[in-house]
């Protein structure tokens, strides 16, 4: 059974962590959780950006978040991202296999994916 | 929705929005219903607002005219013979005891009961978006009772977030294993 000592390890574990990654993120990838989204599948794409963030080591630079409706509701799940100094790039209809593609390619490599842009409709 | 974890995970946004510092999320059930109430103690309604939020022309969101949160969760409710009711003291009328209380009833034995679904995640992506909130999840089942306090694990966690992406793991964990322990 997991007992709070486990998560004080974790504590432990982390607290070095946590200083580095301080006002240190550069990429913010937020997730529209409002009625249409959570409808359309948000929730999964969501845990898939979590786990391939923590899974490519970007958890420095890259916070994964939660906004509201983004008033594309057509295009749910819908997905943006924020990189200082560049342009919005608006992902729609998500899934978390292109999650998944969309953190190696864009978060890790740099590329945008463009046939899941709203661009590309 | 597919599942009403999901409503859960959308009812609770409003909360959210409401400012609350702490939300409620408890589900109980029988052999017959199951009950969900989601409580929080945010700015509250008033009572012309409240009187009209069901009605799914009634929204605070500025993209559209329309708000469904509330209207899709009643429906599935009375789907199954059940209903939603909602109460709420708003902030300018009783500063010291705001907050709103929302509860649906369902009869799990209706043949469009629709299945409660993932409800762990639907905590973890609550806890994980919004950290600085004090979640209490309490689920009763006839076979025993699973229960998640965030204030419990900030007292062992201090300064390290709840969303860091190894204590949201560890909590998705702690609720599964007690779900499995009580043989859910």
């Amino acid at each position: 059974m997991k007992s709070l000592a486990e998560l004080a390890a974790i504590k432990e574990k982390m607290q070095n962590k946590v200083v580095l990654r301080e006002g240190s993120s550069d990429i913010r990838v937020v997730v529209g959780m409002a009625t249409c989204g959570i409808a359309a599948g948000a929730r999964p794409v969501l845990n898939a950006f979590v786990e391939a963030v923590n899974g490519l080591e970007l958890s420095d630079k890259v916070t994964v978040t939660q906004t509201g409706c983004i008033g594309i509701c057509q295009y749910e799940p819908v997905v943006e991202i924020f990189e200082a100094g560049k342009e919005k790039v608006t992902y729609i209809k998500m899934t978390p296999e292109k999650a998944k593609e969309i953190a190696e390619k864009h978060l890790k490599g740099g590329n945008v994916v463009g046939e899941y842009t709203i661009s590309n409709i | 929705m597919k599942e009403l974890s999901l409503n859960i995970l959308d009812i609770a946004q409003n909360s959210v929005k409401a400012r609350a510092d702490t939300i409620k999320i408890l589900l109980n059930e029988t052999s017959e219903t199951l009950t969900i109430e989601i409580i929080d103690n945010g700015c509250g309604m008033k009572k012309d607002f409240l009187e009209c939020v069901s009605d799914p022309f009634t929204t605070t969101r500025t993209t559209r005219k329309v708000g469904l949160g509330i209207p899709l969760f009643k429906l599935a409710a009375q789907q199954t013979d059940g209903d939603l009711s909602i109460s709420s003291r708003h902030e300018d009328e009783f500063p010291d005891s705001h907050g709103t209380e929302l509860k649906a009833v369902f009869n799990k034995n209706h043949l469009d009961f629709t299945p409660l679904g993932d409800v762990i995640s639907t905590v973890t992506v609550l806890i994980q978006g919004q950290p600085d909130i004090r979640w209490i999840y309490e689920h009763k089942t006839q076979k025993g009772t699973v229960s998640l306090d965030t204030e419990e694990l900030k007292a062992v966690l201090g300064d390290v977030p709840l969303n860091t992406f190894e204590v949201i793991g560890w909590i998705g964990e702690y609720l599964k294993e007690q779900y499995s322990e009580i043989g859910y």
